[in-house]
């Protein structure tokens, strides 16, 4: 994959990955080609039939209506941790929407852009409690299972030299061979961001006899990417992501919007496309943000669905609450 | 009055064979290098349009992540440029291993495709139909899922002794330690070496003169190669320790260690290629006409001085050239190792190293060079012996 994907960027014209605009040429598709992760349930996982679902997924079918008006018009490209920046440089995909966290290298010299944060996360560790270990600290001596191509490998090796701790790396491709070889014995921890864990250790063959430390080492910010060079597909990502924050603040879901049209409140007219700047700037039609809420829901109902109380994961909304209620989920005003 | 001339000149040169040849082959090498010369520039800009960094200056950036076997020292502190060494050598550690065992297993199964004994027979093209038609990735999964996957954990290691035990983590054996005067021992056995050496070769220039075997040459190289390091090294006090893997809290530690992603790739790529090696052998035994072994038994030897001194001989000549194929497979299917983990070349050079500099260009640039330098070794090694071996015409 990454080899294809480089010969892309070797042979191929760098005005074509670009086109004039990845709008037009997405419009011109009919359908968005988006990267996600080849499997973590909560953030991107296909059920029995073939249907995508997860947080990331979800800002994936978000752009898609901003940009197309069909929530359903997103074709998904399973990604690997090594695969997924090549894939986007390339022009193989659109958009990137896979837990991916948001560094300064990956920022500046990858020719890539972050649009926002979708999840604020940060790592962990997980191990067996037959281990009889209850913090990271104790961990000297472990093998411990990653995800090759990670800030979790980097995070996970500072850590355990600022601490004077030694370790052996047991690297795999995808979240779910770590998952399997911590299953197998092959290695005493698992470590990735915390999220994951929680999503991991429903794979397991006894999820009950694991347990994540309280330690978090790291702070994991997890947003959407696209190739720099597009500010128009830059800010349709980044205002697709933010509508459906706002959406929340202003307390429209899927369920509510239709009947929200005869509300007073100017900031709900400017939201559903009624006055202000509309789909002005983006190229879109009037009603895209309207049309998320509709189709995909507001940042809250998403969190619950996928990884919050309503879903099998039961992450407390903690850090990604709104600001108003005490987190730090705080998106650009609507207007 | 001068276009004539050179229209003259012209269509004269164009007759020329040779003219024609070095206008052709000028033209040629030119289209080359301007297609090379173009997609240079193009893959340059291009990546400066997309914003992407580019050279090599990364690889003295500090890596930062670990990995879990390395041959030479290494930590996260060092950099993008030794994790190329450290995969490169793993790379190289699990090659030639393979080349090793590969080429004993197929030799020993191809001779016994062609025995006179039913059982040995069909066992050996058994082996070969099996282990040849099945896709070597689900091999190595075999290996590492099916057979290594299920051994015990390291608390439950399988123990012989203190001396050797096997679990999910891999196998540990002692390490053997050297103490006291070291330099002492290893500059004797630098010296065993040489003295053994030029044994061997005056041993080979008398036969040649003679055609007899020197009678003391065997005991010679005993005492040479084995005896005087462990005298010397003895009488200076050098002595053997083993350092024995311990328990430790998490795992073992201490002693020698094979991790199973290296014993899994090791077995899957030697039992492949063997099948392979086995066939090729085969071959080149069939290829000595049957006059050779009946002229060599009507001198009365026996079966295994026939095979050694007659029929393998001959046959190496047919067998060389497709061995080299054999084992520049094996090299590149090393590669396979991103698939398990085993930290070779391009898992963690052309895999983590590339993802976290973002710099696909340069690193895949580097891993291809490397690979190809590699190969292009081998087979001018395998050449020169396959010069060595050729019939000499007298």
């Amino acid at each position: 994959m990454a080899v294809t994907c480089l010969l892309g960027v070797l042979a191929g014209n760098a005005t074509s990955a670009n086109a004039a605009s990845t709008l037009e040429a997405v419009k011109e598709k009919g359908f968005l080609t988006c990267g996600v992760n080849t499997g973590l349930p909560g953030f991107s996982s296909p059920d029995e039939k073939g249907h995508w679902t997860g947080m990331d997924v979800d800002v994936c079918r978000a752009v898609a209506t901003a940009a197309l008006g069909d929530a359903k018009k997103v074709k998904f490209i399973p990604l690997t941790a090594k695969e997924r920046f090549t894939a986007l440089q390339s022009g193989e995909i659109d958009l990137l929407s896979r837990n991916t966290t948001w560094t300064l290298t990956r920022d500046a010299t990858l020719g890539l852009n972050f649009a926002g944060v979708a999840y604020y996360d940060g790592q962990g560790f997980m191990v067996k409690k037959s281990l009889g270990v209850s913090s990271a600290k104790e961990l000297s001596g472990a093998a411990v299972c990653i995800q090759s191509g990670t800030t979790t490998e980097l995070n996970l090796a500072d850590y355990f030299r600022l601490n004077g701790m030694k370790y052996d790396p047991v690297v795999f491709d995808t979240s779910d061979g770590t998952a399997k070889g911590f299953d197998a014995g092959r290695c005493d921890v698992l470590t990735s961001d915390q999220s994951q864990l929680y999503a991991l250790r429903l794979r397991l063959s006894k999820p009950d006899e694991a347990i994540v430390l309280p330690e978090i080492i790291s702070k994991e910010p997890l947003g959407p990417l696209v190739r720099q060079g597009d500010d128009q597909w830059f800010n349709i990502v980044k205002w697709s992501l933010s509508a459906m924050i706002n959406a929340e603040e202003l307390g429209l879901n899927s369920a509510n919007i239709d009947s929200k049209k005869m509300s007073k409140d100017p900031a709900i007219q400017r939201f559903l496309g009624m006055d202000g700047p509309k789909g002005k700037g983006m190229d879109l039609s009037d009603d895209w943000a309207w049309q998320i809420v509709r189709q995909v829901g507001n940042y809250g109902e998403v969190f619950d669905r996928n990884v919050g109380m309503a879903s099998p994961l039961k992450i407390k909304r903690g850090l990604n609450s709104l600001w108003s209620d005490g987190g730090i989920m705080y998106a650009p005003p609507h207007r | 009055m001068l276009k004539v001339l050179f229209k003259r000149l012209f269509s004269k040169l164009w007759r020329d064979p040779v003219w024609r040849d070095v206008l052709f082959q000028t033209g040629l090498i030119l289209a080359i290098v301007l297609v090379g010369y173009q997609i240079i520039q193009n893959t340059l800009h291009n990546l400066e349009t997309l914003g992407i960094s580019t050279g090599f200056g990364f690889l003295s950036e500090s890596a930062g992540f670990g990995i879990i076997q390395s041959l030479i020292e290494y930590d996260e502190s060092f950099s993008f440029g030794r994790t190329f060494v450290v995969g490169l050598l793993n790379t190289l550690l699990v090659s030639s291993l393979g080349v090793v065992l590969a080429t004993l297993l197929g030799f020993l199964i191809g001779i016994a495709s062609l025995s006179s004994n039913w059982l040995l027979t069909r066992l050996a093209v058994a082996y070969v139909e099996c282990f040849r038609n099945i896709p070597l990735l689900l091999q190595i999964f075999f290996w590492y899922f099916a057979v290594l996957g299920v051994l015990p954990s390291p608390r439950e290691s399988l123990a012989w002794g203190d001396w050797l035990f096997l679990n999910v983590r891999g196998v540990y054996i002692p390490k053997p330690e050297l103490t006291g005067e070291t330099p002492v021992f290893y500059g004797s056995f630098l010296f065993a070496f040489l003295v053994t050496v030029s044994l061997a070769w005056a041993g080979r220039q008398y036969k040649r003169q003679t055609g007899r075997t020197l009678p003391w040459i065997k005991s010679l190289f005993l005492v040479g190669i084995v005896a005087i390091p462990l005298i010397t090294g003895w009488v200076s006090g050098v002595r053997v320790g083993w350092e024995l893997p311990v328990q430790g809290r998490f795992n073992l530690s201490g002693g020698l260690s094979l991790i199973p992603e290296l014993v899994a790739l090791l077995l899957a790529l030697s039992i492949y290629t063997a099948a392979f090696i086995a066939e090729v052998v085969r071959a080149g035994i069939q290829s000595v006409s049957k006059g050779q072994r009946e002229a060599a038994a009507a001198l009365g030897l026996r079966q295994g001085r026939i095979l050694k001194l007659v029929v393998i001989p001959q046959a190496m000549r047919v067998i060389i050239p497709p061995m080299t194929n054999q084992y520049l497979n094996l090299i590149k299917n090393s590669s396979l190792a991103t698939a398990i983990g085993y930290p070779d070349l391009v898992n963690v050079f052309a895999g983590t190293t590339l993802n976290q500099t973002g710099q696909a260009v340069e690193v895949i640039a580097m891993t291809m060079a490397v690979y190809l330098l590699i190969s292009l070794m081998v087979s001018l090694f395998m050449n020169a012996y396959n010069r060595y071996m050729a019939m000499v015409e007298r």
